[in-house]
C-alpha cells in the first residue's frame, strides 16, 4: 500500500527491520564515567552515519548496529583514542560515506569553499545596485 | 454520481485554464483588448470549479464511497471523522488535487481583488497562473485521476496508516501547500511583469501580500514540522539537516529574501531585476523541494512512498516552468528600466546585505544537499554531507545575518551615516557584550557557535524592539509592529537553538524500578513499567516521578509502542515543559537483568525555538494585516479625493 | 562592469538550472546504488579470533589459513536462511566457509543450524558487531572471498543466489 504524505516533514520511525533479540552492547546506551570523554564520544557519534538506517547519525538511531557503533566509539574513546583516529578507522573500512563531516580533499574543496565563494559572487552582483559616493544626486 | 461530478468539474476547470492562457496570450500579443476582457471572469470560474472538484473528493472520503479506488485504498469507515476528512489529502492524488484547488482559489482571488496593477500586467499574471495550472491539471487527469472508479467495490477500505493519524500531521501538508501556492502567485506576478516589462513599486505592492502570506504558512509549516520531529523521533533532536528538511527550508529562505527585496522595490523602486529573479527562485525552490521529496533520489530519514514516474513528471513541469521563466528573465530583464540606485550605508544597503546572506545560506543548503548526488554521478564515489558541514558553513552566515537583522531597521532609507548608526546600536551592542561575558564566565567550556549565538541573540532581541523606541506606540503602523515581532521571534529562536546546543544535559541509564537518577536539576524516580493497549497498538509504559528541589513531584509516562500493521516500533517520549526548558524522557529496552534503558534529557530553554518560530509567523500576520489595511485606506482616499 | 558583462551574467541562472536538471535527471534514470562496499577488498583480512557461536563448531582463530569464504550471518536474518542451500552447495564443492554470527545467542544459532543445515568450518560469535565493523561489513548476510595469502578478494553483499555458486567455487579454487 502506498502511503503518501505530501511535502510534509513526516518522519516515520525506524521500521522494525530485522533486529536481533540480543540486548544492546554494554556501552551503546551507557555513558562513560568521565564527562569530558563522554562529551567527546557524543560529539563524534553525532557526526557518524548509521550504516543500516539511511540518513540518521548513530547518535539518533534505534538500530542495533547503530548501538554497536556507539559502543565502539565509547570503548575506543575510553581507551584513550582520539575522535579523529576513530573516524579515520571507520572511513578506512566504510569510505567517506560513514562520516557526515566530509573530509577536505580534491572532491570536496568546492563544497567547503562554497560559503565564501557565494558571498564574493553575491557582493560582485550586488555592487551594481549601489550608488558611488560623491557622485550621487 | 459525486465522483463523476468531481471529474467533470476538474475537466471543465482544466479546459478553462487553457482558455485563460489562450485569451491572455493572444490578447497581449495581438493587441486585441477585447480578448483580455473576460480573463478575470474565466479565472474566477476556473477557481470555483477546482474547489468544487476538491469538495467532491472530500465528500467521497467523508461518506467513505468505496466504489472510488482512491477512497478504497486510503479510507476506512471506522476512522474518526477528522481523519476521514484529512485523509482526502493524505495520499498522492488527493494532495495534488488540493494543490490545484488552492492554486485555483489563489488565481480567483488575484482576479477579484487586484485593482492597482495595470490591466495588461494583470492579464499576463493570470495567463502565467493558468499555464502553471495546466501542467498540474494534466498531471492529475492523465497520470493520477483521483476519481477513478473501482469495480466491484470492496466491502471495506484499507485505511490510513495509523502513524499518520495525528492532528499535527493531518494539517501539516495543507500548510505547506498554501505556502507553495502563494509563491506560485508571486512567480506569476514576476512572469507577468517580465512579459509587459512593467516592474516597479505598483507591481511590488501587488505581489507583497502574496509573498507575506506564503511566508507565514511556510514559517508555520517548518516550525510545526520541527516540533513534530522533536517529540516523535525520541532522540531529542529538532533539526537533522536531512534532505527532506532542507527541501522545506529552501523555499522559506528564498521567500524571506524576496519579502525583503520586494520592500525595497515597493518603497524605493530599487532592486528590480533582483526581485524578479528571487520570485522565480522562490517558486522553483518549492518545486525543487517537492521533486526531491517525491522522487526519492536522495536518502532521507523521513519515509515517503517514492515513485520515479511521478518524480519524472514533476521534473518535466519544473523544467518547463522554471527553465522558461529563467530564459524569459535572461531575454527580457535587460530591457526593464534599471531601478533606483542607493548608498551602501542605507536601509536599502542593509536589505541588500540581508538578501546576499540569505541567498548564500540558500546556496549552501541547496548545494550541500545535492553534493553527494553530484559526486556520485561524476566520480562514482559516495560521501555524506550532514550537520557538521551545514552548521559550519551556514551557521556563521546565519549569525552575521541575525546581527544585520538587528541593525537594519535602525538605518535610514536612502542614505545614512555609519557613525550615527553605531550610536543608535550602542545599547544592543552593550547588551550583546554583557551576554557574551556572562555566558563565557558561567560556561567556560561552551562551543564557539552557541556562545556567539547567545551573544547575537541578546543583541538582536534588544535591537529588534528598538524601532519602537520614542515612538507614539498607538500611531505606529501595524506592519512596523509586524517587523518588530518577527525580528524578535528570530532572536528568540536563535537563543533557544544556542541554549539547546550548549546546555543540554543527558543521562543514559539502565534503571531498576525504585531507583532514582538525576539529570540536570531533576531527580527522577523510576517506579516501574506496565503493559497497556491502545486502539491499534500495544505498549510498555514506564512511570517516573520527577522532582526538582522540594516540589511535590510530577508523574511522567514514556511509552515504547508496537504497531502490528505495518509492524513498527516507536518511542513515545514523555515531555515535561516548565518555564525554563523541557525534561524529555524516553523508555528503551529491558536487559537480561530486568533493568530498563532510560534516556533522560534536560534541555534548558529549548521551547524558545518553536516559540520564536510562532512569533515570526505572528509578525508576518501583523504585517500582512497592516499592509492590507493601509492599501484599502489609500484606495478609499483616492476614490473620494 | 560593461553592458556586455551584465548581459552575460543574466544567463547564469538558466545555465545553473540546466546543470541541476541534468544532475537530477541522471539521478532519476540511474537510481543510486545504496550498498556500502567494504574498503578492505584488496587489503589483508584483519586477524580475528572469536569464541565459538555453536557447540557444533570451533570459533574463529586468528591464524585460519587457505583460500576460503567468510560468511557474515545471523539466526534472526531472513535472507540468511534463504542462502543456506547455496552455502551447502559451496561446502559440498569443497569450499571452506568460516562464519561470523552477528548479535546471536548459542541457542538461536544451534536452532538455526539444525533447521537450515551447517555448512561451516568454524563459527565465531560476534555479539557486539565488533568484528563485523572491523571487516567493513554493514549488514547480514555478506560473504567475503579470502585468498590463500589472507587477502580479501571480493565481497558479496546480500544473499548468495544459486547462480552465484559456480562463480564462487571457481574463485576460491583459483585463489588457493
Amino acid at each position: 500500500m502506498r502511503f503518501f504524505v505530501a511535502f510534509a516533514l513526516t518522519m516515520a520511525p525506524v521500521m522494525a527491520a530485522a533486529q536481533s533479540g540480543v540486548p544492546p552492547a554494554a556501552l551503546s546506551d551507557t555513558q562513560l564515567p568521565d564527562p569530558a570523554a563522554e562529551a567527546r564520544a557524543t560529539a563524534l557519534m553525532q557526526t557518524l552515519r548509521c550504516l543500516v538506517c539511511q540518513g540518521q547519525s548513530i547518535a539518533d538511531s534505534d538500530a542495533d548496529m547503530a548501538g554497536d557503533m556507539r559502543a565502539l566509539v565509547r570503548r575506543r574513546i575510553a581507551a584513550g583514542e582520539r575522535p579523529e583516529d576513530i573516524r579515520a578507522w571507520l572511513v578506512q573500512r566504510y569510505g567517506d560515506w560513514v562520516t557526515y563531516d566530509p573530509p577536505l580533499n580534491a572532491v570536496t574543496w568546492p563544497l567547503w569553499a562554497l560559503p565564501v565563494l557565494l558571498l564574493v559572487i553575491g557582493a560582485f552582483v550586488a555592487r551594481g545596485s549601489f550608488r558611488r559616493r560623491g557622485r550621487g544626486a | 454520481m459525486i465522483a463523476e461530478f468531481g471529474l467533470a468539474a476538474l475537466w471543465l476547470a482544466a479546459a478553462l485554464s487553457v482558455l485563460q492562457l489562450a485569451l491572455s496570450a493572444f490578447g497581449l500579443t495581438g493587441g486585441r483588448d477585447a480578448l483580455m476582457a473576460p480573463v478575470r471572469s474565466v479565472a474566477v470560474v476556473q477557481g470555483a470549479l477546482t474547489m468544487l472538484a476538491f469538495a467532491a473528493l472530500i465528500a467521497l472520503f467523508v461518506r467513505v464511497d468505496l466504489s472510488v479506488a482512491l477512497v478504497a485504498a486510503n479510507d476506512h469507515s471506522q476512522k474518526p471523522l477528522l481523519y476521514r476528512f484529512a485523509g482526502t489529502w493524505g495520499n498522492h492524488e488527493g494532495s495534488m488535487l488540493l494543490w490545484v484547488a488552492v492554486l485555483g482559489l489563489a488565481g480567483a482571488a488575484v482576479a477579484l481583488l487586484e485593482r492597482r496593477l495595470p490591466e495588461r500586467t494583470l492579464v499576463a499574471t493570470l495567463g502565467a497562473q493558468a499555464f502553471i495550472a495546466i501542467g498540474f491539471f494534466a498531471f492529475l487527469l492523465f497520470a493520477s485521476n483521483p476519481f477513478a472508479r473501482l469495480d466491484p467495490a470492496p466491502a471495506e477500505g484499507l485505511g490510513l496508516n495509523p502513524l499518520l493519524q495525528d492532528p499535527g500531521l493531518a494539517f501539516h501538508p495543507p500548510t505547506l501547500y498554501f505556502g507553495y501556492v502563494g509563491l506560485s502567485v508571486a512567480f506569476s506576478f514576476a512572469v507577468g511583469a517580465l512579459v509587459t516589462r512593467d516592474v516597479g513599486p505598483v507591481f511590488a505592492r501587488a505581489m507583497r501580500p502574496w509573498v507575506l502570506g506564503a511566508w507565514i504558512f511556510l514559517t508555520l509549516g517548518i516550525t510545526a514540522g520541527s516540533y513534530w520531529a522533536y517529540y516523535e523521533l525520541g532522540w531529542g533532536g529538532w533539526w537533522f539537516w536531512d534532505p527532506v528538511e532542507n527541501a522545506s527550508l529552501m523555499p522559506w529562505l528564498a521567500a524571506t529574501a524576496l519579502l525583503h527585496s520586494v520592500t525595497v522595490l515597493a518603497t524605493r523602486d530599487g532592486l528590480r531585476a533582483w526581485t524578479i529573479m528571487l520570485a522565480v527562485v522562490a517558486f522553483s525552490m518549492s518545486m525543487v523541494g517537492t521533486f526531491l521529496v517525491r522522487s526519492g533520489i536522495l536518502t532521507s530519514v523521513h519515509a515517503f512512498a517514492v515513485d520515479p514516474t511521478r518524480g519524472g513528471f514533476i521534473l518535466a513541469l519544473l523544467a518547463i516552468y522554471i527553465g522558461g521563466a529563467l530564459a524569459l528573465f535572461a531575454l527580457r530583464v535587460g530591457t526593464v528600466r534599471e531601478g533606483q540606485r542607493f548608498d551602501a550605508v542605507s536601509r536599502e544597503g542593509a536589505l541588500v546585505a540581508n538578501n546576499l546572506l540569505l541567498s548564500a545560506i540558500l546556496g549552501v543548503v541547496l548545494i550541500g544537499t545535492l553534493y553527494p548526488l553530484a559526486v556520485e554521478g561524476l566520480t562514482g564515489g559516495k560521501l555524506s554531507v550532514g550537520p557538521p558541514y551545514f552548521n559550519a558553513a551556514a551557521g556563521p552566515l546565519a549569525l552575521i545575518l541575525v546581527a544585520m537583522m538587528g541593525a537594519g531597521p535602525l538605518v535610514r532609507w536612502r542614505r545614512d551615516d555609519g557613525v550615527a548608526v553605531l550610536k543608535r546600536m550602542a545599547l544592543p551592542i552593550l547588551i550583546a557584550v554583557v551576554a557574551f561575558a556572562a555566558v563565557w564566565l558561567r560556561a567556560p567550556g561552551i562551543g564557539v557557535l552557541p556562545l556567539l549565538g547567545l551573544t547575537v541573540a541578546a543583541g538582536a532581541a534588544v535591537a529588534s524592539v528598538a524601532p519602537l523606541w520614542k515612538r507614539k506606540l498607538w500611531r505606529t503602523p501595524l506592519f512596523t509592529y509586524g517587523m518588530v515581532v518577527a525580528h524578535l521571534g528570530i532572536a528568540v529562536a536563535l537563543a533557544g537553538m544556542a541554549s539547546e546546543a550548549a546546555f543540554t544535559q543527558e543521562t543514559l541509564v539502565a534503571a531498576r524500578p525504585g531507583e532514582t537518577h538525576r539529570v540536570g536539576p531533576w531527580a527522577l524516580r523510576f517506579d516501574g513499567v506496565e503493559p497497556i493497549a491502545g486502539e491499534n497498538w500495544t505498549a510498555i509504559e514506564g512511570t517516573l516521578t520527577v522532582r526538582r528541589g522540594d516540589d511535590a513531584g510530577y508523574v511522567m509516562r514514556p511509552q515504547a509502542r508496537a504497531f502490528s500493521a505495518p509492524p513498527t516500533e516507536t518511542s513515545e517520549a514523555a515531555i515535561r515543559t516548565v518555564l525554563d526548558g523541557q525534561l524529555y524522557v524516553v523508555l528503551g529496552k529491558a536487559d537480561e537483568q530486568g533493568r530498563w534503558q532510560l534516556r533522560l534529557w534536560w534541555k534548558p530553554y529549548v521551547t524558545l525555538i518553536w516559540l520564536g518560530g510562532g512569533l515570526v509567523a505572528l509578525g508576518g500576520l501583523l504585517s500582512l494585516v497592516g499592509r492590507v489595511l493601509r492599501e484599502r485606506r489609500s484606495r478609499l482616499v483616492e476614490q473620494y479625493a | 562592469m560593461t553592458k556586455a558583462g551584465v548581459r552575460w551574467l543574466l544567463w547564469v541562472p538558466l545555465v545553473a538550472f540546466l546543470l541541476f536538471l541534468g544532475l537530477v535527471a541522471g539521478g532519476l534514470l540511474r537510481p543510486a546504488d545504496r550498498t556500502i562496499v567494504s574498503r578492505l577488498v584488496g587489503q589483508p583480512m584483519p586477524a580475528i579470533a572469536l569464541p565459538a557461536a555453536s557447540a557444533s563448531r570451533p570459533g574463529l582463530s586468528a591464524n585460519a589459513g587457505g583460500a576460503r569464504l567468510v560468511n557474515v550471518f545471523a539466526s534472526w536474518c531472513v535472507p540468511c536462511a534463504a542462502e543456506a542451500p547455496q552455502l551447502a552447495a559451496l561446502a559440498k564443492a569443497g569450499v571452506p566457509i568460516d562464519a561470523i554470527a552477528i548479535r546471536d545467542t548459542r541457542a538461536d544459532v544451534d536452532r538455526f543450524l539444525a533447521r537450515y543445515g551447517n555448512p561451516y568450518r568454524s563459527i565465531g560469535s560476534d555479539v557486539d558487531s565488533r568484528v563485523q565493523m572491523a571487516l567493513g561489513s554493514s549488514g547480514v548476510p555478506e560473504t567475503f572471498v579470502v585468498d590463500g595469502r589472507g587477502i580479501i578478494r571480493a565481497q558479496k553483499i546480500g544473499d548468495i543466489r544459486p547462480e552465484d555458486v559456480a562463480g564462487l567455487v571457481a574463485a576460491v579454487q583459483a585463489l588457493r
